[in-house]
């Protein structure tokens, strides 16, 4: 009787451990199942692939949308750094449609963003840093992921050649034959005329 | 009795030497011929002879072990700090490895060069294995191939399926602007609904994840957001920026392709590397170990001619006084 009492209680507490960890995975969600068991019928033999969702970053639940939090989660990433997980007050994004403010609990949305400073409040500290192009996601939990091609601080531009590329980039523009020509030198007088006017 | 047994061998010698033992030994090397002649001591110009190569290939392996070494270094931190890149794509659009599409491609990555483990033959297997899975009947699967290897490997039973082959990716430093010009390149000659980006993730030195990633064209995912399902979250997202918000989509879902070539292309240069780093380690200790047999062997042999000398002589001078 007093056996049977402990390996009930052992399995409710097993029970609840993977009940709780199924809670919790929310945040990390298992790898898909459907695809595991059509790998394992077919490929008996080999394991199946990893998955990127195995190795995503545990973020935090979107659970939380209704009080919302009093500071906005900041993911800056690039190509060659990364800025993440980071809490600040707001974050000024170029977006195409113009600049945009991000507070805590912004509406959920997916922008295209152009050339142009990002800038990073946080209390009296701002960070500014110039942005080639990218795309941002705010998420409803005031998470806010912001991909840029190029990101680097602003302090780290050099104004005179700056100055130098523009020139060179507008007489490119007026004596590009093909539109293709046009186009490429386009891009480069509208990025280098946002980074002038940045600095 | 012993002096008798010592004049048996006095007369058995020249019956011995050299001539029956001479297809033997000329089996192994004629030119060693002329030193045997009279000799009756084995030779060790064989053994030392395999023991120069050895150790030459233990010298080639330890190098190519210390430039793996210092490449890996290198590519580590640009590895490690491109990871972030497509960590906001998989929480915005999740993971679909079992989405059924019509028109899937596998872009499997390899590497240009050998002797570095298994690990192409892994993205191999699993680019087979995801060609079975995703193939019925009106499905159509291509392969888009970077890397040597994989090449040579895929080119044997599925060569009709092969759209794209590109190499010598490595040839310079890889950056975010040839892997977006490359992603170009694969995006406006395949045509796709999935694409399926098979690579080795490198986790450590000695151990690799073969992973395979899922990017949707901006269709389906269109399709799918609107259907509810995984990408139901979609929805809540509002669009801003652009004309449409097909046009949007298309952008993203371009971007999020270079985005994960550039880690995966990374990643799988980080665990080449670091295969081959494992592959010219045990390689190289396996040379010092079969060094160090033939060492032993080469000593023993000559111990035991120069004891056999000793003998003949002693003996000689034995017979003589005696």
């Amino acid at each position: 009787m007093i056996r049977h009492a402990s390996t009930g209680l052992l399995s409710r507490s097993i029970a609840t451990g993977v009940q709780h960890r199924h809670f919790s995975s929310t945040e990390v969600p298992a790898a898909d199942e459907l695809f595991m068991m059509a790998w394992k019928r077919i490929m008996p033999n080999l394991d199946p692939p990893k998955t990127p969702l195995s190795f995503v970053r545990p973020r935090p639940s979107s659970i939380s949308a209704a009080d919302i939090a009093s500071k906005l989660t900041v993911n800056l990433v690039s190509p060659y750094s990364e800025f993440s997980n980071r809490e600040v007050d707001m974050v000024v994004v170029p977006a195409t449609t113009g600049q945009m403010g991000i507070l805590p609990g912004h509406m959920a949305s997916i922008s295209e963003l152009k050339p142009g400073v990002l800038s990073i409040h946080d209390g009296d500290d701002v960070k500014k840093y110039f942005i080639s192009s990218g795309f941002a996601f705010i998420h409803s939990n005031s998470v806010a992921d912001i991909m840029a091609t190029e990101a680097v601080p602003i302090e780290q531009v050099d104004p005179a050649s700056v100055q130098k590329w523009l020139v060179e980039f507008t007489q490119k523009l007026s004596s590009a034959s093909t539109d293709l020509e046009k186009a490429e030198a386009q891009i480069g007088v509208d990025v280098l005329v946002a980074l002038n006017s940045a600095l | 009795m012993a002096a008798l047994r010592r004049e048996g061998r006095r007369f058995a010698a020249p019956l011995i030497s050299p001539q029956p033992l001479n297809p033997v030994r000329s089996s192994i090397s004629s030119a060693e011929d002329q030193a045997f002649m009279g000799v009756r001591s084995i030779s060790t110009q064989i053994v030392r002879n395999r023991m120069k190569s050895v150790k030459n290939i233990q010298k080639i392996t330890k190098a190519m072990k210390m430039v793996a070494a210092s490449k890996l270094r290198a590519i580590q931190t640009k590895a490690e700090n491109s990871r972030g890149l497509w960590q906001p794509f998989t929480a915005l659009l999740g993971d679909t490895p079992s989405i059924d599409v019509k028109k899937n491609v596998i872009v499997t990555i390899s590497s240009d060069k050998g002797l570095c483990g298994g690990i192409n033959s892994t993205s191999v297997k699993i680019s087979r294995a995801l060609h079975k899975l995703n193939s019925g009947p009106e499905k159509e699967n291509k392969y888009v191939i970077l890397g040597e290897k994989a090449k040579a490997q895929l080119v044997r039973d599925s060569k009709k399926d092969i759209e794209l082959c590109i190499t010598e990716l490595q040839k310079n430093p890889l950056n975010y602007t040839q892997v977006s010009v490359l992603a170009d390149d694969i995006l406006k000659n395949v045509e796709y609904d999935a694409l399926r980006i098979v690579f080795n993730k490198f986790q450590s030195v000695v151990s690799f994840v073969p992973t395979a990633a899922t990017v949707l064209s901006p269709e389906v995912v269109e399709r799918e957001a609107e259907a509810g399902g995984k990408l139901g979250e979609l929805d809540n997202y509002e669009i801003e920026g652009g004309e449409t918000k097909s046009e949007v989509l298309q952008n993203l879902t371009e971007f999020q392709f270079s985005c994960v070539v550039f880690n995966a292309v990374l990643e799988n240069a980080c665990s080449e590397q670091g295969a081959r780093m494992s592959a010219m380690d045990s390689s190289s200790r396996n040379a010092g170990d079969m060094l160090d047999r033939l060492t032993l062997t080469y000593n023993r042999t000559r111990q035991a001619s120069i004891t056999t000398e000793l003998i003949e002589i002693i003996s000689g001078a034995s017979a003589l006084t005696g």
